[in-house]
């Protein structure tokens, strides 16, 4: 298929429908108002069903009512929105609920501001909701990639039985790229046998709840779902590497900011500096095992975000204390530059050669 | 090649979609590119600007900030806010039907296009965006005239078809201007 120009949020919600998504619940705000805009329009014309919900709240209830018919089913929201989506994730996790869930991150906390930001990584890693849960959250730096893992997403929910989430922020919900929508080896999915499809008085019914009282069956029940989540921490994480072969510091970075630090890194070449980039393309799990592959001549590690440090920790657990771990933030909706992160390379390397 | 436009004007005078139809264009040659808007809490008749970057490599960052190899600049405020971007020897394109003011920069090569008028001159006050496009087009030859309407034809859709020729007038205008 040819490629087309589209907005990132309207790519990302174009390949949901691509992937058999069918039902769109949300509530508005800045900067991801034109994924639900492109769900109202489109989502009709192929007998689904859009809804603009009355909150954030009640739009991730409709996804927890939705996705227990087996229906492949989207939210999205920005920072403030998802805050509010925390509870109903937790319960999708207990529920073992597919589903897909968009972050448009912007600055916070609190209402914040709308231009982008990254400070949602402990939110989208750490488990905002309550109880023993993980779910996977993809973080793509170009809008084929967003399009591209928007459509993994809805296999890797159905796979897992587990929430999804993809998360950008708001420069890769508003600018505009190429994208293709490209046909895509579907994995092996199981039957939904356990969606309420209704009995026809032929099986038993099913019941979908995260309620277990006795400690015992909720025990189990969390190991069960501890092992898919190792299992996905086997099998699902993805990242880049982008010429860390050589590089005295290693930069992470991910999304928007990752793209910013490819730049940094092809001028820093330029005046004979060499630095890498490792580039979680999954933030959970997060690519641990790409630290292995650090060559001997890197001399620190550099953490990249929007944010005043988050993914920094996880940079740690992966290093297990090898090298010093240096960080490098802009915060509250403005933009890291190049330069800015060369001279923290510089600095780092004892102000340049 | 790499080329990085900044785009910037007052909301209404179509920076947004001049800037698409660049990007649009240069996709249709195969070209990598990227179109980022500003977006923020503006009013109508605020200020709006977005930046391009069509290059023959893959596009690192989308945002433009010390190095844009062109600005279009189509009212004060903006020539103002986006001299200072542009590299030594970078393309200011300046509508000089709207600015009367001189660039603080030496290093640069400015243009002053008097768009407004031109477009009237034509019949459509609107496409003074275009003009610009044109004269910016000449310049740099980033992308051919046709991919531009190839483009307009595309983002047009079947019902403004008949808008077409008054587009491509404004391009060659806009080129006349320069030349």
């Amino acid at each position: 298929m040819a490629k087309v120009l589209m907005k990132g949020n309207e790519a990302i919600a174009a390949a949901a429908i691509k992937a058999g998504c069918k039902h769109f619940f949300g509530y508005p705000i800045t900067p991801q108002n034109e994924l639900p805009e492109f769900m109202s329009r489109e989502l009709p014309k192929i007998g689904g069903a859009f809804v603009q919900a009355e909150s954030e709240v009640a739009a991730i209830n409709m996804i927890y009512g939705a996705a227990g018919t087996g229906a492949r089913v989207m939210t999205s929201s920005s920072s403030p929105g998802m805050a509010l989506k925390q509870e109903g994730i937790s319960y999708c996790a207990g529920a073992e609920l597919p589903c897909v869930i968009v972050n448009i991150s912007r600055g916070g906390p609190g209402l914040g501001g709308i231009q982008p930001s990254q400070a949602d990584y402990f939110m989208t890693t750490r488990g905002g909701g309550n109880g023993d849960y993980r779910h996977p959250v993809y973080a793509p730096a170009t809008l084929q990639e967003a399009v591209d893992l928007t459509m993994e997403a809805f296999d890797v929910a159905d796979y897992y039985r587990t929430p999804v989430i993809v998360m950008g922020d708001g420069m890769i919900g508003q600018m505009m790229e190429p994208v293709e929508f490209k046909e895509t080896t579907r994995r092996d999915l199981p039957v939904k046998d356990w969606a309420t499809t209704g009995t026809e008085g032929k099986r038993k019914p099913n019941i979908i709840n995260s309620l277990a009282l006795d400690p015992a069956e909720l025990e189990k029940h969390n190991f069960k779902l501890d092992a898919r989540y190792k299992e996905m921490e086997e099998k699902e994480v993805r990242h880049e590497m982008y010429k860390v072969e050589g590089a005295e510091v290693v930069m992470v970075a991910y999304g928007t900011t990752a793209r910013i630090v490819k730049n940094a890194i092809d001028a820093l070449e330029k005046e004979g500096i060499r630095a890498g980039l490792i580039r979680p393309i999954t933030l959970w799990p997060f690519p641990m095992k790409a630290f292995k592959d650090i060559p001997e001549t890197a001399k620190a590690l550099l953490s990249v975000e929007m944010s005043t440090g988050q993914m920094i920790d996880d940079v740690k657990i992966a290093n297990e204390g090898k090298l010093p771990v240096h960080f490098f933030g802009r915060t509250g909706g403005m933009i890291p530059a190049p330069e800015e992160i060369m001279d923290k390379v510089k600095e780092i390397l004892g102000g340049g050669k | 090649m790499t080329e990085k436009i900044i785009m910037a004007g007052f909301g209404g005078q179509g920076v947004m979609s001049m800037g698409q139809l660049l990007t649009y264009a240069g996709m249709i040659e195969n070209k990598q590119v990227s179109w980022l808007p500003s977006y923020g809490p503006e009013m109508r008749g605020g200020t709006a600007n977005c930046a391009v970057i069509v290059s023959d490599s893959p596009v690192g960052s989308p945002i433009i900030t010390g190095d844009a190899t062109a600005a279009i600049v189509m009212n004060l405020p903006s020539l103002v806010k986006f001299e200072q971007n542009l590299i030594p020897k970078g393309n200011l394109i300046i509508n000089s039907s709207l600015i009367e003011e001189q660039p603080k920069r030496d290093d640069v090569t400015a243009y002053f296009i008097p768009a407004n008028e031109i477009a009237n001159e034509i019949g459509n006050s609107k496409v003074a965006n275009i003009v610009m496009l044109g004269a910016y087009l000449e310049l740099t030859k980033v992308v051919s005239v046709d991919s531009v309407i190839e483009a307009l034809k595309k983002v047009f859709g079947p019902d403004k078809q008949h808008l077409v020729p008054l587009n491509k007038e404004a391009l060659e205008r806009g080129a006349a201007a320069v030349k």
